[in-house]
Protein backbone atom coordinates (compact mmCIF):
# COMPACT_ATOMS: atom_id res chain seq x y z
CA UNK A 1 0.00 0.00 0.00
CA UNK A 2 1.35 3.10 -1.18
CA UNK A 3 0.85 5.66 2.21
CA UNK A 4 1.53 9.23 1.91
CA UNK A 5 2.05 12.68 4.03
CA UNK A 6 4.53 13.85 6.08
CA UNK A 7 6.07 13.28 9.14
CA UNK A 8 4.60 15.26 12.29
CA UNK A 9 6.54 15.95 15.81
CA UNK A 10 4.18 17.17 18.58
CA UNK A 11 6.71 19.29 20.80
CA UNK A 12 5.83 20.81 24.11
CA UNK A 13 7.65 23.57 26.16
CA UNK A 14 10.29 23.42 29.32
CA UNK A 15 10.77 25.66 31.71
CA UNK A 16 11.44 28.89 30.70
CA UNK A 17 9.48 28.53 27.77
CA UNK A 18 12.05 26.72 25.59
CA UNK A 19 11.55 23.69 23.81
CA UNK A 20 11.42 20.46 25.74
CA UNK A 21 14.66 18.47 24.97
CA UNK A 22 12.41 15.33 24.24
CA UNK A 23 11.00 17.77 21.99
CA UNK A 24 14.63 18.33 20.14
CA UNK A 25 15.26 14.77 20.37
CA UNK A 26 12.23 14.23 18.16
CA UNK A 27 13.61 16.82 15.21
CA UNK A 28 16.33 14.56 15.02
CA UNK A 29 14.52 11.16 14.75
CA UNK A 30 11.64 13.02 12.79
CA UNK A 31 14.18 14.22 9.90
CA UNK A 32 15.39 10.27 10.40
CA UNK A 33 12.27 9.40 9.50
CA UNK A 34 11.29 11.82 6.70
CA UNK A 35 14.33 11.13 4.93
CA UNK A 36 14.10 7.53 5.41
CA UNK A 37 10.61 7.77 3.52
CA UNK A 38 11.14 11.14 1.24
CA UNK A 39 8.81 13.12 2.56
CA UNK A 40 8.90 16.56 5.03
CA UNK A 41 9.17 17.14 8.37
CA UNK A 42 6.79 19.38 10.08
CA UNK A 43 6.41 20.13 14.06
CA UNK A 44 3.35 21.29 15.92
CA UNK A 45 3.78 23.37 18.74
CA UNK A 46 0.35 24.60 21.22
CA UNK A 47 0.83 26.50 24.11
CA UNK A 48 0.38 30.31 24.88
CA UNK A 49 2.72 32.81 24.24
CA UNK A 50 4.80 29.91 22.19
CA UNK A 51 6.64 32.61 20.13
CA UNK A 52 10.25 31.96 21.51
CA UNK A 53 9.92 28.11 21.50
CA UNK A 54 8.91 27.96 17.50
CA UNK A 55 11.42 30.04 16.81
CA UNK A 56 13.79 28.04 18.28
CA UNK A 57 12.18 24.86 17.42
CA UNK A 58 12.84 26.02 13.38
CA UNK A 59 16.75 25.81 13.78
CA UNK A 60 16.17 22.49 14.40
CA UNK A 61 16.16 21.24 11.24
CA UNK A 62 11.87 20.86 10.50
CA UNK A 63 10.57 22.16 6.91
CA UNK A 64 7.52 24.42 8.80
CA UNK A 65 6.51 24.92 12.35
CA UNK A 66 2.99 25.19 12.91
CA UNK A 67 2.17 26.95 15.63
CA UNK A 68 -1.23 26.69 17.92
CA UNK A 69 -0.76 29.81 20.06
CA UNK A 70 -3.50 30.75 22.33
CA UNK A 71 -4.48 31.68 25.64
CA UNK A 72 -6.61 28.60 26.68
CA UNK A 73 -4.19 26.68 25.48
CA UNK A 74 -1.77 27.95 28.68
CA UNK A 75 -2.19 25.28 31.20
CA UNK A 76 -2.76 21.35 29.53
CA UNK A 77 -6.34 20.54 29.20
CA UNK A 78 -6.59 17.65 26.98
CA UNK A 79 -10.17 18.34 25.78
CA UNK A 80 -9.16 21.71 24.35
CA UNK A 81 -5.31 20.82 23.48
CA UNK A 82 -7.24 17.62 21.54
CA UNK A 83 -10.05 19.87 19.58
CA UNK A 84 -6.84 22.60 18.65
CA UNK A 85 -4.84 20.09 17.04
CA UNK A 86 -7.51 17.90 15.47
CA UNK A 87 -8.66 20.41 12.81
CA UNK A 88 -4.71 20.56 11.60
CA UNK A 89 -4.68 16.25 11.60
CA UNK A 90 -7.77 15.80 9.58
CA UNK A 91 -7.13 18.57 6.84
CA UNK A 92 -3.71 16.55 6.25
CA UNK A 93 -2.98 13.82 7.23
CA UNK A 94 -0.07 13.04 8.46
CA UNK A 95 2.04 9.75 7.69
CA UNK A 96 3.26 9.48 11.44
CA UNK A 97 2.68 11.94 14.29
CA UNK A 98 5.28 11.60 16.93
CA UNK A 99 5.18 12.63 20.78
CA UNK A 100 6.99 12.51 23.38
CA UNK A 101 6.07 9.59 26.34
CA UNK A 102 5.65 12.59 28.58
CA UNK A 103 2.97 13.55 30.88
CA UNK A 104 1.07 15.28 28.17
CA UNK A 105 2.18 12.58 25.22
CA UNK A 106 0.59 9.53 27.07
CA UNK A 107 -2.44 11.56 27.83
CA UNK A 108 -2.58 13.14 24.78
CA UNK A 109 -2.09 11.11 22.05
CA UNK A 110 -4.29 8.12 22.60
CA UNK A 111 -7.43 10.84 22.48
CA UNK A 112 -5.87 11.97 19.24
CA UNK A 113 -5.50 8.57 17.94
CA UNK A 114 -8.96 7.10 18.93
CA UNK A 115 -10.27 10.22 17.79
CA UNK A 116 -9.14 9.82 14.28
CA UNK A 117 -9.06 5.34 14.37
CA UNK A 118 -5.26 5.53 14.08
CA UNK A 119 -2.94 3.39 14.99
CA UNK A 120 -0.51 3.95 17.96
CA UNK A 121 2.50 2.64 19.84
CA UNK A 122 3.24 3.95 23.21
CA UNK A 123 6.68 4.29 25.00
CA UNK A 124 8.87 3.53 21.74
CA UNK A 125 12.79 2.82 22.67
CA UNK A 126 13.25 2.55 18.94
CA UNK A 127 11.91 3.64 15.51
CA UNK A 128 12.97 3.02 12.25
CA UNK A 129 12.41 2.70 8.70
CA UNK A 130 12.40 -0.74 6.84
CA UNK A 131 11.19 -1.46 3.44
CA UNK A 132 8.74 1.69 3.46
CA UNK A 133 7.40 1.01 7.11
CA UNK A 134 7.77 2.24 9.66
CA UNK A 135 8.17 -0.05 12.73
CA UNK A 136 8.22 0.87 16.40
CA UNK A 137 10.33 -1.05 18.71
CA UNK A 138 8.85 -0.81 22.76
CA UNK A 139 9.29 -2.76 25.48
CA UNK A 140 6.65 -5.40 26.82
CA UNK A 141 5.74 -7.81 29.94
CA UNK A 142 7.56 -4.95 32.19
CA UNK A 143 10.23 -5.16 29.62
CA UNK A 144 10.68 -8.76 29.38
CA UNK A 145 9.99 -8.93 26.02
CA UNK A 146 10.63 -6.31 23.26
CA UNK A 147 8.17 -5.70 20.56
CA UNK A 148 8.83 -4.77 17.02
CA UNK A 149 5.17 -3.00 16.05
CA UNK A 150 3.58 -1.16 12.73
CA UNK A 151 0.08 0.80 12.66
CA UNK A 152 -2.16 -0.68 9.76
CA UNK A 153 -3.60 2.84 9.18
CA UNK A 154 -2.49 5.31 6.67
CA UNK A 155 -1.53 7.50 10.03
CA UNK A 156 0.57 5.84 12.85
CA UNK A 157 0.93 7.73 16.24
CA UNK A 158 3.84 6.72 18.51
CA UNK A 159 5.46 8.27 22.02
CA UNK A 160 9.04 8.05 22.50
CA UNK A 161 10.82 7.93 25.34
CA UNK A 162 13.91 10.84 26.24
CA UNK A 163 17.38 9.53 24.12
CA UNK A 164 16.04 7.50 21.64
CA UNK A 165 16.48 10.39 19.24
CA UNK A 166 19.18 12.85 18.90
CA UNK A 167 19.19 16.45 19.02
CA UNK A 168 20.14 17.84 15.78
CA UNK A 169 22.99 20.83 15.46
CA UNK A 170 20.68 23.88 15.14
CA UNK A 171 21.39 26.01 12.05
CA UNK A 172 21.80 29.48 11.50
CA UNK A 173 19.22 29.62 8.59
CA UNK A 174 15.26 28.67 10.57
CA UNK A 175 12.40 27.54 8.56
CA UNK A 176 8.87 29.09 8.55
CA UNK A 177 7.07 29.66 11.71
CA UNK A 178 3.32 28.95 10.61
CA UNK A 179 0.59 30.34 12.71
CA UNK A 180 -3.00 28.09 12.97
CA UNK A 181 -6.32 28.67 13.79
CA UNK A 182 -7.76 27.44 16.89
CA UNK A 183 -10.59 26.60 17.45
CA UNK A 184 -11.81 26.35 21.72
CA UNK A 185 -14.92 24.61 22.40
CA UNK A 186 -16.09 24.43 26.09
CA UNK A 187 -14.34 22.04 27.74
CA UNK A 188 -15.49 19.00 29.24
CA UNK A 189 -12.68 18.42 32.16
CA UNK A 190 -12.23 20.99 34.58
CA UNK A 191 -9.20 21.77 36.39
CA UNK A 192 -9.48 23.04 39.74
CA UNK A 193 -5.84 23.47 40.54
CA UNK A 194 -2.54 22.41 40.73
CA UNK A 195 0.22 21.64 43.04
CA UNK A 196 3.87 21.83 42.63
CA UNK A 197 5.74 19.31 44.88
CA UNK A 198 8.91 18.56 43.49
CA UNK A 199 11.61 21.08 42.98
CA UNK A 200 12.21 20.75 39.25
CA UNK A 201 15.62 22.72 39.57
CA UNK A 202 17.31 19.30 38.47
CA UNK A 203 14.58 17.25 36.97
CA UNK A 204 15.47 13.63 37.12
CA UNK A 205 14.50 12.50 33.22
CA UNK A 206 16.93 15.68 32.21
CA UNK A 207 19.93 15.13 35.11
CA UNK A 208 23.38 13.95 34.15
CA UNK A 209 23.94 11.90 37.07
CA UNK A 210 21.62 9.97 38.78
CA UNK A 211 21.79 8.09 42.01
CA UNK A 212 19.17 5.68 43.33
CA UNK A 213 18.53 3.75 46.62
CA UNK A 214 16.28 0.97 47.19
CA UNK A 215 14.56 -0.97 49.72
CA UNK A 216 17.66 -1.67 51.31
CA UNK A 217 18.66 1.85 52.37
CA UNK A 218 15.74 0.97 55.10
CA UNK A 219 14.72 4.17 55.81
CA UNK A 220 14.47 8.02 55.39
CA UNK A 221 18.71 9.30 56.85
CA UNK A 222 19.83 6.81 54.16
CA UNK A 223 18.58 8.79 51.53
CA UNK A 224 20.28 12.08 52.93
CA UNK A 225 23.65 10.58 52.18
CA UNK A 226 22.28 9.71 48.27
CA UNK A 227 21.29 13.21 47.92
CA UNK A 228 24.53 14.77 49.35
CA UNK A 229 26.40 12.03 46.82
CA UNK A 230 23.84 13.51 44.21
CA UNK A 231 24.86 17.01 44.86
CA UNK A 232 28.14 16.48 44.87
CA UNK A 233 27.83 15.10 41.48
CA UNK A 234 25.32 17.68 39.81
CA UNK A 235 22.93 14.88 39.64
CA UNK A 236 19.47 14.14 41.30
CA UNK A 237 18.11 11.56 43.36
CA UNK A 238 16.02 8.48 41.99
CA UNK A 239 14.25 5.36 44.18
CA UNK A 240 13.04 2.06 43.29
CA UNK A 241 9.29 1.49 44.37
CA UNK A 242 9.42 0.49 47.52
CA UNK A 243 11.18 3.81 49.21
CA UNK A 244 8.30 5.83 47.17
CA UNK A 245 5.92 3.35 49.10
CA UNK A 246 7.20 3.98 52.44
CA UNK A 247 7.43 7.36 52.06
CA UNK A 248 11.27 7.22 52.46
CA UNK A 249 11.25 9.25 49.05
CA UNK A 250 8.69 11.21 47.45
CA UNK A 251 6.80 10.06 44.83
CA UNK A 252 8.29 12.05 42.26
CA UNK A 253 11.65 10.21 42.76
CA UNK A 254 10.39 6.54 41.10
CA UNK A 255 12.44 5.14 37.94
CA UNK A 256 10.76 2.35 36.38
CA UNK A 257 7.70 1.54 34.14
CA UNK A 258 5.79 3.56 36.73
CA UNK A 259 8.04 6.24 37.61
CA UNK A 260 10.28 7.98 35.38
CA UNK A 261 11.95 6.54 32.55
CA UNK A 262 15.85 7.64 32.74
CA UNK A 263 18.81 7.47 30.21
CA UNK A 264 21.46 9.75 32.61
CA UNK A 265 25.49 9.56 31.38
CA UNK A 266 25.85 7.59 35.07
CA UNK A 267 23.40 5.55 36.97
CA UNK A 268 24.45 4.57 40.72
CA UNK A 269 21.96 2.34 42.10
CA UNK A 270 22.58 1.34 45.82
CA UNK A 271 21.04 -1.62 47.11
CA UNK A 272 18.61 -1.98 44.67
CA UNK A 273 18.16 -6.00 43.03
CA UNK A 274 17.50 -4.53 39.73
CA UNK A 275 13.92 -5.81 39.24
CA UNK A 276 12.42 -5.64 35.84
CA UNK A 277 9.95 -2.88 36.14
CA UNK A 278 13.31 -0.89 37.47
CA UNK A 279 15.56 -1.74 35.13
CA UNK A 280 12.96 -0.72 32.02
CA UNK A 281 13.42 2.75 33.62
CA UNK A 282 17.03 3.22 33.48
CA UNK A 283 18.44 0.36 31.46
CA UNK A 284 19.84 3.12 28.35
CA UNK A 285 21.75 5.20 31.20
CA UNK A 286 25.40 5.51 29.78
CA UNK A 287 26.80 4.12 32.22
CA UNK A 288 25.96 2.10 35.64
CA UNK A 289 27.58 1.58 39.19
CA UNK A 290 25.99 -1.05 41.77
CA UNK A 291 26.28 -0.88 44.87
CA UNK A 292 24.91 -4.18 46.79
CA UNK A 293 25.37 -6.77 49.43
CA UNK A 294 24.40 -9.63 47.64
CA UNK A 295 27.03 -11.07 45.36
CA UNK A 296 24.08 -12.69 43.24
CA UNK A 297 21.65 -9.57 42.50
CA UNK A 298 20.52 -9.24 39.40
CA UNK A 299 21.53 -5.70 39.01
CA UNK A 300 25.18 -6.36 39.01
CA UNK A 301 24.33 -8.39 35.37
CA UNK A 302 23.39 -4.95 34.21
CA UNK A 303 25.81 -2.99 35.45
CA UNK A 304 29.34 -1.61 34.44
CA UNK A 305 31.12 -1.56 37.94
CA UNK A 306 30.40 -2.81 41.10
CA UNK A 307 30.56 -3.19 44.21
CA UNK A 308 29.54 -6.22 47.21
CA UNK A 309 28.85 -4.61 50.22
CA UNK A 310 27.11 -2.80 52.53
CA UNK A 311 26.04 0.67 51.54
CA UNK A 312 26.71 2.33 55.02
CA UNK A 313 30.59 1.39 54.66
CA UNK A 314 30.96 1.44 51.05
CA UNK A 315 28.70 5.00 50.42
CA UNK A 316 30.66 7.18 53.04
CA UNK A 317 34.11 6.43 51.83
CA UNK A 318 33.07 6.51 48.36
CA UNK A 319 31.58 9.71 48.51
CA UNK A 320 34.48 11.42 50.44
CA UNK A 321 37.00 10.13 47.72
CA UNK A 322 34.89 11.52 45.00
CA UNK A 323 35.34 15.10 47.15
CA UNK A 324 38.77 14.36 47.69
CA UNK A 325 39.70 14.08 43.96
CA UNK A 326 37.22 16.89 43.36
CA UNK A 327 39.54 19.38 44.36
CA UNK A 328 42.78 18.81 42.84
CA UNK B 1 -25.53 9.55 45.90
CA UNK B 2 -25.21 5.87 45.08
CA UNK B 3 -23.54 5.24 41.61
CA UNK B 4 -22.84 2.26 39.50
CA UNK B 5 -18.97 1.61 38.50
CA UNK B 6 -17.60 -0.57 36.33
CA UNK B 7 -13.93 -1.43 37.20
CA UNK B 8 -12.29 -2.54 33.84
CA UNK B 9 -9.46 -5.72 35.50
CA UNK B 10 -7.34 -7.51 33.51
CA UNK B 11 -5.95 -10.92 34.58
CA UNK B 12 -1.87 -10.87 33.35
CA UNK B 13 0.80 -13.41 34.40
CA UNK B 14 2.14 -12.04 37.67
CA UNK B 15 4.42 -9.03 36.77
CA UNK B 16 6.46 -9.60 39.97
CA UNK B 17 7.63 -13.27 38.25
CA UNK B 18 11.78 -13.27 37.49
CA UNK B 19 12.95 -12.63 34.04
CA UNK B 20 13.27 -16.81 33.51
CA UNK B 21 9.45 -16.87 34.05
CA UNK B 22 8.67 -14.74 30.73
CA UNK B 23 9.41 -17.12 27.84
CA UNK B 24 9.47 -15.26 24.51
CA UNK B 25 8.40 -16.95 21.66
CA UNK B 26 10.12 -15.73 18.75
CA UNK B 27 8.09 -17.60 16.34
CA UNK B 28 4.74 -17.56 17.29
CA UNK B 29 5.53 -13.70 18.70
CA UNK B 30 4.25 -13.93 21.92
CA UNK B 31 5.30 -14.44 25.63
CA UNK B 32 4.74 -17.63 27.50
CA UNK B 33 4.80 -17.59 31.36
CA UNK B 34 6.51 -20.46 32.84
CA UNK B 35 5.17 -21.43 36.35
CA UNK B 36 3.79 -17.96 37.43
CA UNK B 37 0.31 -17.40 38.08
CA UNK B 38 -2.24 -14.81 36.59
CA UNK B 39 -2.80 -11.80 38.96
CA UNK B 40 -5.28 -9.12 38.47
CA UNK B 41 -2.98 -6.53 36.88
CA UNK B 42 -1.97 -4.47 39.89
CA UNK B 43 -3.18 -1.00 38.39
CA UNK B 44 -6.73 -2.34 38.35
CA UNK B 45 -6.41 -3.74 41.81
CA UNK B 46 -5.94 -0.05 42.15
CA UNK B 47 -8.76 0.72 40.43
CA UNK B 48 -10.95 -1.61 42.36
CA UNK B 49 -9.84 -0.28 45.68
CA UNK B 50 -10.60 3.15 44.11
CA UNK B 51 -14.43 2.06 43.80
CA UNK B 52 -14.63 0.71 47.23
CA UNK B 53 -13.28 4.07 48.40
CA UNK B 54 -16.02 5.41 46.63
CA UNK B 55 -18.75 2.96 47.62
CA UNK B 56 -17.69 3.31 51.33
CA UNK B 57 -17.99 6.83 51.30
CA UNK B 58 -21.09 7.85 49.10
CA UNK B 59 -22.77 4.43 48.19
CA UNK B 60 -21.48 2.49 44.97
CA UNK B 61 -22.69 -1.04 42.98
CA UNK B 62 -19.22 -2.22 41.57
CA UNK B 63 -19.16 -4.41 38.79
CA UNK B 64 -16.17 -6.13 37.91
CA UNK B 65 -15.31 -7.00 34.10
CA UNK B 66 -12.58 -8.95 32.72
CA UNK B 67 -12.20 -10.15 29.44
CA UNK B 68 -9.46 -12.87 28.37
CA UNK B 69 -8.94 -16.03 26.61
CA UNK B 70 -9.51 -18.36 29.98
CA UNK B 71 -10.05 -16.68 33.23
CA UNK B 72 -8.82 -18.08 36.90
CA UNK B 73 -12.16 -18.04 38.58
CA UNK B 74 -10.26 -18.52 42.09
CA UNK B 75 -8.64 -15.04 40.60
CA UNK B 76 -12.08 -13.36 39.83
CA UNK B 77 -13.23 -14.73 43.34
CA UNK B 78 -11.10 -13.26 45.77
CA UNK B 79 -11.22 -9.79 43.56
CA UNK B 80 -14.84 -9.33 43.98
CA UNK B 81 -14.92 -10.50 47.32
CA UNK B 82 -12.46 -7.75 48.24
CA UNK B 83 -15.59 -5.49 47.88
CA UNK B 84 -17.29 -5.02 44.38
CA UNK B 85 -20.73 -6.77 44.28
CA UNK B 86 -20.98 -8.28 40.92
CA UNK B 87 -18.62 -9.68 38.10
CA UNK B 88 -19.03 -10.27 33.84
CA UNK B 89 -16.27 -12.62 32.76
CA UNK B 90 -16.23 -12.53 28.79
CA UNK B 91 -14.35 -15.20 27.35
CA UNK B 92 -13.20 -16.95 24.26
CA UNK B 93 -10.64 -18.03 22.42
CA UNK B 94 -10.71 -14.81 20.18
CA UNK B 95 -10.11 -13.10 23.23
CA UNK B 96 -6.56 -14.30 23.67
CA UNK B 97 -4.65 -10.76 24.52
CA UNK B 98 -1.72 -11.72 22.36
CA UNK B 99 -4.11 -11.12 19.11
CA UNK B 100 -5.82 -8.18 20.23
CA UNK B 101 -4.75 -4.87 20.22
CA UNK B 102 -6.05 -1.54 22.03
CA UNK B 103 -8.54 -0.89 19.49
CA UNK B 104 -10.19 -4.29 19.72
CA UNK B 105 -9.75 -4.72 23.44
CA UNK B 106 -11.91 -1.50 23.55
CA UNK B 107 -14.01 -2.25 21.44
CA UNK B 108 -14.67 -5.52 23.35
CA UNK B 109 -15.13 -4.37 26.58
CA UNK B 110 -17.63 -1.14 25.10
CA UNK B 111 -19.95 -4.15 23.70
CA UNK B 112 -19.84 -5.92 27.43
CA UNK B 113 -20.43 -2.93 29.27
CA UNK B 114 -23.34 -1.71 26.99
CA UNK B 115 -24.81 -5.19 28.14
CA UNK B 116 -24.16 -4.31 31.59
CA UNK B 117 -26.29 -1.24 31.79
CA UNK B 118 -26.19 2.07 32.38
CA UNK B 119 -23.12 3.08 34.55
CA UNK B 120 -22.06 6.20 36.15
CA UNK B 121 -18.34 5.50 36.21
CA UNK B 122 -15.90 3.25 34.40
CA UNK B 123 -12.71 2.90 36.41
CA UNK B 124 -9.84 1.49 34.66
CA UNK B 125 -5.42 0.70 35.72
CA UNK B 126 -3.45 3.03 34.34
CA UNK B 127 -1.69 0.34 32.31
CA UNK B 128 -1.88 -3.53 31.56
CA UNK B 129 1.37 -4.98 32.84
CA UNK B 130 1.73 -7.07 29.35
CA UNK B 131 0.75 -4.62 27.10
CA UNK B 132 2.75 -1.39 29.15
CA UNK B 133 0.24 0.33 27.08
CA UNK B 134 -1.62 2.53 28.76
CA UNK B 135 -4.36 2.89 26.18
CA UNK B 136 -7.09 0.66 26.58
CA UNK B 137 -8.98 3.07 29.09
CA UNK B 138 -9.40 5.94 26.55
CA UNK B 139 -10.09 4.07 23.93
CA UNK B 140 -13.44 3.03 25.75
CA UNK B 141 -13.76 7.02 26.62
CA UNK B 142 -13.80 7.52 23.07
CA UNK B 143 -15.76 4.95 22.01
CA UNK B 144 -18.57 5.77 24.43
CA UNK B 145 -18.02 9.27 24.46
CA UNK B 146 -17.16 9.72 27.76
CA UNK B 147 -15.30 12.71 29.11
CA UNK B 148 -11.64 10.86 30.57
CA UNK B 149 -8.96 11.92 33.35
CA UNK B 150 -6.09 9.67 33.28
CA UNK B 151 -3.29 8.76 35.72
CA UNK B 152 -5.94 8.98 39.19
CA UNK B 153 -4.21 9.18 42.64
CA UNK B 154 -7.41 9.99 44.26
CA UNK B 155 -11.28 9.31 43.23
CA UNK B 156 -14.32 10.74 44.25
CA UNK B 157 -18.03 11.11 43.30
CA UNK B 158 -19.24 14.41 44.53
CA UNK B 159 -22.90 15.66 43.07
CA UNK B 160 -22.63 14.25 39.81
CA UNK B 161 -19.51 14.97 39.15
CA UNK B 162 -16.25 12.73 39.61
CA UNK B 163 -12.88 14.84 41.34
CA UNK B 164 -9.67 12.94 40.48
CA UNK B 165 -6.45 14.22 41.69
CA UNK B 166 -4.16 13.63 38.88
CA UNK B 167 -0.58 12.63 38.99
CA UNK B 168 1.60 14.76 37.40
CA UNK B 169 5.48 14.44 37.25
CA UNK B 170 6.75 17.19 39.53
CA UNK B 171 3.00 17.23 41.88
CA UNK B 172 -0.28 16.82 41.44
CA UNK B 173 -3.52 18.97 40.06
CA UNK B 174 -7.40 18.20 40.72
CA UNK B 175 -9.62 17.20 37.64
CA UNK B 176 -13.27 17.24 37.69
CA UNK B 177 -15.86 16.09 35.04
CA UNK B 178 -19.20 15.46 34.90
CA UNK B 179 -20.72 11.84 35.22
CA UNK B 180 -20.85 9.56 33.26
CA UNK B 181 -16.84 9.71 33.15
CA UNK B 182 -14.10 7.16 32.67
CA UNK B 183 -10.66 7.67 34.94
CA UNK B 184 -7.42 5.53 34.84
CA UNK B 185 -6.53 4.81 38.19
CA UNK B 186 -2.44 4.90 39.48
CA UNK B 187 -0.30 3.00 42.19
CA UNK B 188 -0.57 5.99 44.36
CA UNK B 189 -4.06 5.16 45.24
CA UNK B 190 -3.09 2.37 47.61
CA UNK B 191 -3.20 -1.25 47.81
CA UNK B 192 -6.36 -3.42 46.90
CA UNK B 193 -7.34 -4.71 50.59
CA UNK B 194 -7.29 -8.10 51.33
CA UNK B 195 -10.69 -9.90 51.71
CA UNK B 196 -11.61 -12.03 54.54
CA UNK B 197 -12.53 -15.76 54.55
CA UNK B 198 -16.16 -15.24 55.37
CA UNK B 199 -15.92 -12.46 52.62
CA UNK B 200 -14.72 -14.83 49.54
CA UNK B 201 -17.22 -17.65 50.90
CA UNK B 202 -20.09 -15.08 50.35
CA UNK B 203 -18.81 -13.47 46.92
CA UNK B 204 -19.08 -17.21 45.67
CA UNK B 205 -23.35 -16.30 46.06
CA UNK B 206 -22.72 -12.76 44.13
CA UNK B 207 -24.13 -12.86 40.74
CA UNK B 208 -21.83 -13.64 37.81
CA UNK B 209 -22.41 -13.19 34.03
CA UNK B 210 -19.98 -15.09 31.78
CA UNK B 211 -20.40 -13.99 28.06
CA UNK B 212 -18.77 -15.97 24.64
CA UNK B 213 -17.52 -14.50 21.48
CA UNK B 214 -21.49 -15.16 19.85
CA UNK B 215 -23.22 -13.01 22.91
CA UNK B 216 -20.75 -9.94 22.15
CA UNK B 217 -21.77 -9.73 17.91
CA UNK B 218 -18.57 -8.36 17.91
CA UNK B 219 -15.77 -9.86 15.75
CA UNK B 220 -12.26 -8.93 16.92
CA UNK B 221 -10.43 -9.86 13.78
CA UNK B 222 -10.95 -5.95 11.91
CA UNK B 223 -10.26 -4.13 14.67
CA UNK B 224 -6.97 -3.89 15.16
CA UNK B 225 -4.56 -0.57 14.37
CA UNK B 226 -1.49 -1.96 15.20
CA UNK B 227 0.61 -5.05 14.80
CA UNK B 228 3.13 -6.98 16.24
CA UNK B 229 5.50 -7.52 13.72
CA UNK B 230 8.59 -9.53 15.69
CA UNK B 231 9.08 -10.04 19.31
CA UNK B 232 12.61 -10.33 20.72
CA UNK B 233 13.85 -11.34 24.26
CA UNK B 234 15.93 -8.07 25.43
CA UNK B 235 19.58 -7.71 25.85
CA UNK B 236 20.40 -5.81 28.90
CA UNK B 237 23.53 -7.94 30.22
CA UNK B 238 27.00 -5.62 30.59
CA UNK B 239 30.26 -6.77 31.58
CA UNK B 240 30.61 -5.65 34.93
CA UNK B 241 33.79 -4.30 36.37
CA UNK B 242 33.86 -5.51 40.23
CA UNK B 243 35.88 -3.42 42.63
CA UNK B 244 37.20 -5.47 45.35
CA UNK B 245 39.40 -4.38 47.91
CA UNK B 246 39.94 -6.02 51.54
CA UNK B 247 37.26 -4.17 53.56
CA UNK B 248 34.02 -2.52 52.52
CA UNK B 249 35.25 1.60 52.85
CA UNK B 250 38.76 0.44 50.78
CA UNK B 251 36.39 -0.82 48.05
CA UNK B 252 34.04 2.48 48.19
CA UNK B 253 37.44 4.41 47.62
CA UNK B 254 38.84 2.72 44.73
CA UNK B 255 35.74 2.84 43.13
CA UNK B 256 35.84 6.62 43.21
CA UNK B 257 39.65 6.38 41.71
CA UNK B 258 38.15 3.60 39.28
CA UNK B 259 35.54 6.25 37.78
CA UNK B 260 37.47 8.86 37.75
CA UNK B 261 40.40 6.51 35.99
CA UNK B 262 38.04 5.42 33.75
CA UNK B 263 36.54 9.34 33.43
CA UNK B 264 33.04 8.14 34.12
CA UNK B 265 32.95 11.00 36.87
C1 LIG C 1 3.09 -3.33 37.75
C2 LIG C 1 4.32 -3.08 38.56
C3 LIG C 1 5.00 -1.90 38.35
C4 LIG C 1 6.18 -1.64 39.05
N1 LIG C 1 6.83 -0.49 38.80
C5 LIG C 1 8.02 -0.27 39.39
C6 LIG C 1 8.79 0.90 39.07
O1 LIG C 1 8.39 1.77 38.30
N2 LIG C 1 9.97 1.06 39.67
C7 LIG C 1 10.48 0.14 40.56
O2 LIG C 1 11.60 0.34 41.05
N3 LIG C 1 9.76 -0.95 40.89
C8 LIG C 1 8.56 -1.17 40.33
N4 LIG C 1 7.84 -2.28 40.67
C9 LIG C 1 8.33 -3.12 41.80
C10 LIG C 1 9.38 -4.11 41.36
O3 LIG C 1 8.76 -5.29 40.91
C11 LIG C 1 10.29 -4.47 42.54
O4 LIG C 1 9.51 -4.97 43.58
C12 LIG C 1 11.14 -3.31 43.04
O5 LIG C 1 11.78 -2.66 41.96
C13 LIG C 1 12.17 -3.77 44.02
O6 LIG C 1 12.87 -2.67 44.55
P1 LIG C 1 14.28 -2.85 45.24
O7 LIG C 1 15.26 -3.37 44.27
O8 LIG C 1 14.60 -1.56 45.88
O9 LIG C 1 13.98 -3.88 46.41
P2 LIG C 1 14.44 -5.39 46.59
O10 LIG C 1 14.15 -6.19 45.39
O11 LIG C 1 13.90 -5.83 47.89
O12 LIG C 1 16.01 -5.29 46.69
C14 LIG C 1 16.69 -4.68 47.75
C15 LIG C 1 18.18 -4.91 47.50
O13 LIG C 1 18.93 -4.23 48.49
C16 LIG C 1 20.04 -5.01 48.86
N5 LIG C 1 20.43 -4.58 50.21
C17 LIG C 1 19.72 -4.70 51.37
N6 LIG C 1 20.39 -4.13 52.39
C18 LIG C 1 21.55 -3.63 51.86
C19 LIG C 1 22.67 -2.94 52.43
N7 LIG C 1 22.71 -2.61 53.73
N8 LIG C 1 23.67 -2.60 51.60
C20 LIG C 1 23.65 -2.92 50.28
N9 LIG C 1 22.61 -3.58 49.71
C21 LIG C 1 21.58 -3.93 50.49
C22 LIG C 1 19.54 -6.43 48.78
O14 LIG C 1 20.63 -7.32 48.59
C23 LIG C 1 18.61 -6.37 47.57
O15 LIG C 1 19.29 -6.71 46.40
C24 LIG C 1 6.67 -2.56 40.00
C25 LIG C 1 5.97 -3.74 40.21
C26 LIG C 1 4.81 -4.01 39.51
C27 LIG C 1 4.09 -5.28 39.76
N1 LIG D 1 -8.81 -7.85 28.69
C1 LIG D 1 -9.15 -6.86 29.53
N2 LIG D 1 -10.13 -7.05 30.45
C2 LIG D 1 -10.47 -6.07 31.31
N3 LIG D 1 -9.89 -4.86 31.34
C3 LIG D 1 -8.90 -4.62 30.46
C4 LIG D 1 -8.47 -5.60 29.51
N4 LIG D 1 -7.46 -5.07 28.77
C5 LIG D 1 -7.25 -3.81 29.25
N5 LIG D 1 -8.11 -3.54 30.26
C6 LIG D 1 -8.18 -2.28 31.04
O1 LIG D 1 -7.47 -1.26 30.36
C7 LIG D 1 -6.35 -0.82 31.13
C8 LIG D 1 -5.22 -0.40 30.23
O2 LIG D 1 -4.76 -1.46 29.43
P1 LIG D 1 -3.61 -1.24 28.32
O3 LIG D 1 -4.08 -0.18 27.41
O4 LIG D 1 -3.44 -2.56 27.66
O5 LIG D 1 -2.37 -0.81 29.07
C9 LIG D 1 -6.08 -1.96 32.09
O6 LIG D 1 -5.41 -1.51 33.25
C10 LIG D 1 -7.49 -2.47 32.38
O7 LIG D 1 -8.14 -1.65 33.32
Amino acid sequence: MERSGKIMVLAETAKGDRPASISLELMGLGRELADGLGTSLSVVILGSGVGDAARELARYGPDEVLSLDHPSLGAYNPDLYKEAILGLLKSSPPRALLAGHTSLGQDLLPRLAFSLDCGLVTDCVGVKVEGGEILFIRPVFGGNALAVQKATTDTAMATVRARVGEVPAPSATPCEVRPVEVETPAPRLEIKGREIIEDRECPLEEAPVVVSGGRGMGGEEGFSQLRELASLLGGAVGASRPPVDSGWAPTTCQVGITGKVVAPDLYIAVAISGSTQHLSGMSEAGKIVAINKDPDAYIFKVSDYGVVGDWKQVLPSFTAALRETARD
Amino acid sequence: MSVNIIVCAKQVPDPEGPPSSFEVNEAERRVIPRGIPPVINPFDENALEAAIRIKESSGAFITLLSLGRSLSRAVILKAVASGADASMLVEGDAFDPSGLDASATASLLAAAIEKIGPCDLILCGRQAADTNAGLVGLGLAAILGLPAVTLAQKVEVVDGRVRVERVLPDGLEVVEAPLPALVTVSGEVGDLRYPSLQAIKAAKALPQTVLGPEDLGVDPSGLRRVETVALKAPSRERNCKLVEADTPEEAGRKLALTLRQDKVI
